[in-house]
């Protein structure tokens, strides 16, 4: 598992594209720098969609888990 | 005893339900062994899709409304009163202007999605929308009054009500003012919150080269964070900045504050995907926007399902397991010009494919747009 580190978790398992990105959208939104997201997705396209957009908008993906049936994805805001 | 359905919320998806439990339960209701009763405060059932061609000064605000009375059947009880609360271990509602409880042995939550401007600073003053009767008619005087400058038209929020809508909106803007001869000095850019022009890869992979063909700047990864309406800048958080000259915004949607006091889901109704039946409360089930089933919120999915809830009640009511179960089943045109449109059908198995725009499903959306009436009534 790769929560120790996470602050808050956004659970997006069952949601289709682009609700898992949105849904982190939001909550990294509401949070301060420096706190790290954790991201819930069974959507195959996430991880890359997550790395692609926390590339563009200054963030971190500090882990991306496969739990079997779905991702557990940490994000740090920058 | 009379066995209660209550329907909150009288969209596409609470009428076409009410419409439908009438139908399939006739003989029930007729005997007093079943009532039907829908909520909603308003008096006129309201055909938003009409808005899109308000702004272009196609339609009319009053070509979308109709009385709910008039399309939904008499069988049905309607009552114009605001819910303010839901008890699922109770089985009751609260009124705002009613101490009497009312109570339900089956309760279809149809409360929709409403417009959240107010998340994002400046969006209120600064952007005009066409997802409101109001912001259709205001969006409408602003284009008829542009000749020059640079339009944006940014998605805000996802999920949103008709997901193909602000593509639309950008094709039809493109084909309307090279129509009047102004394109040449009208800029028109498109913004999406993620890496693609549209949530769902496939519509997206269609859409993008129409956006290169028509010359529409496209800026994705674009989260709109403040607008300045003086200086006529929207930023966002990823860090990009466009000036506008006119802003049209697709505002961030909200749910019911009813689904998540009832414990039901954060903003919408967790429910299961195939039989829409509430997963955290008894006796509950939610439909079309409301629900969180993973489709678009459109008036098409909300139709299937209400179509779906009500077989599933009609066994219910009679003792019979509920075997009709709801395949994801979403139809959209997406007009491509002021003359031309695709349509995409798709569930949660086959996803859409986009076909070749034609006058001819142009002409189809418009004669949709003319019957949908008969679709509320559930006659078509």
């Amino acid at each position: 598992m790769a929560t120790e580190t996470t602050d808050t978790t956004v659970d997006a398992r069952g949601a289709t594209c682009p609700g898992p990105l949105m849904d982190l959208i939001a909550e990294i939104r509401a949070v301060e720098d420096g706190v790290v997201v954790g991201l819930l997705s069974d959507n195959e396209r996430t991880p890359d969609e997550v790395r692609e957009w926390a590339d563009e908008a200054g963030h971190e993906v500090t882990d991306v888990h496969d739990e079997g049936d779905y991702y557990h994805i940490e994000v740090t805001k920058g | 005893m009379t066995e209660h359905v209550v329907i909150v919320g009288g969209g596409t998806g609470g009428v076409v339900l009410a419409n439908d439990l009438a139908d399939h339960l006739g003989p029930e209701i007729d005997a007093g062994d079943v009532s039907v009763t829908l909520f909603d405060a308003g008096e006129d059932h309201v055909y938003k899709p009409v808005w899109l061609y308000v702004a272009f000064g196609q339609r009319e605000p009053s070509d979308g409304r109709r009385p709910l009375r008039k399309l939904v059947d008499d069988r049905v009880e309607i009552r114009h009163e605001y819910v303010v609360d839901v008890d699922t271990d109770a089985n009751e509602l609260d009124l705002v202007d009613d101490p009497r409880p009312v109570e339900y042995d089956h309760l279809v939550l149809a409360t929709g999605a409403q417009l959240e401007p107010d998340r994002v600073p400046g969006l209120t003053e600064g952007a005009h929308d066409f997802y409101s009767e109001t912001g259709a008619e205001r969006l409408r005087e602003e284009l008829l009054d542009l000749t020059e400058g640079h339009v944006v038209l940014s998605v805000v929020g996802s999920p949103h009500m008709c997901p193909a809508a602000p593509l639309e909106f950008s094709f039809m803007l493109d084909d309307w003012l090279r129509e009047r001869g102004l394109r040449e000095d009208v800029d028109i850019t498109y913004t999406y919150p993620v890496m693609r022009v549209h949530g769902n890869p496939h519509i997206a992979e269609w859409a993008r080269p129409i956006f290169e063909e028509r010359d529409i700047a496209v800026e994705t990864m674009f989260n709109a964070e403040e607008v300045d309406p003086d200086a006529g800048v929207i930023t966002s958080m990823e860090g990009t900045e466009l000036d506008y000259d006119l802003l049209v915004g697709i505002p961030p949607h909200t749910g019911s504050e009813l689904v998540t006091e009832a414990g039901l889901g954060e903003d919408w109704v967790d429910v299961d995907r195939h039989t829409l039946e509430a997963t955290a409360a008894e006796d509950v089930y939610a439909i079309g926007d409301a629900a969180a089933v993973g489709v678009p919120k459109a008036g098409s999915a909300a139709h299937y399902q209400a179509n779906v809830v009500a077989q599933r009640l009609a066994s219910e009511v009679r003792g019979r397991p509920a075997t009709t179960i709801y395949d994801g089943k979403t139809l959209c045109f997406i007009e491509t010009g002021m003359d031309s449109a695709t349509y995409v059908a798709f569930d949660y198995e086959e996803p859409p494919s986009p076909g070749t725009p034609t006058q001819a499903m142009h002409w189809s959306k418009l004669a949709y747009n003319e019957s949908y009436w008969l679709t509320a009534r559930g006659l078509l």
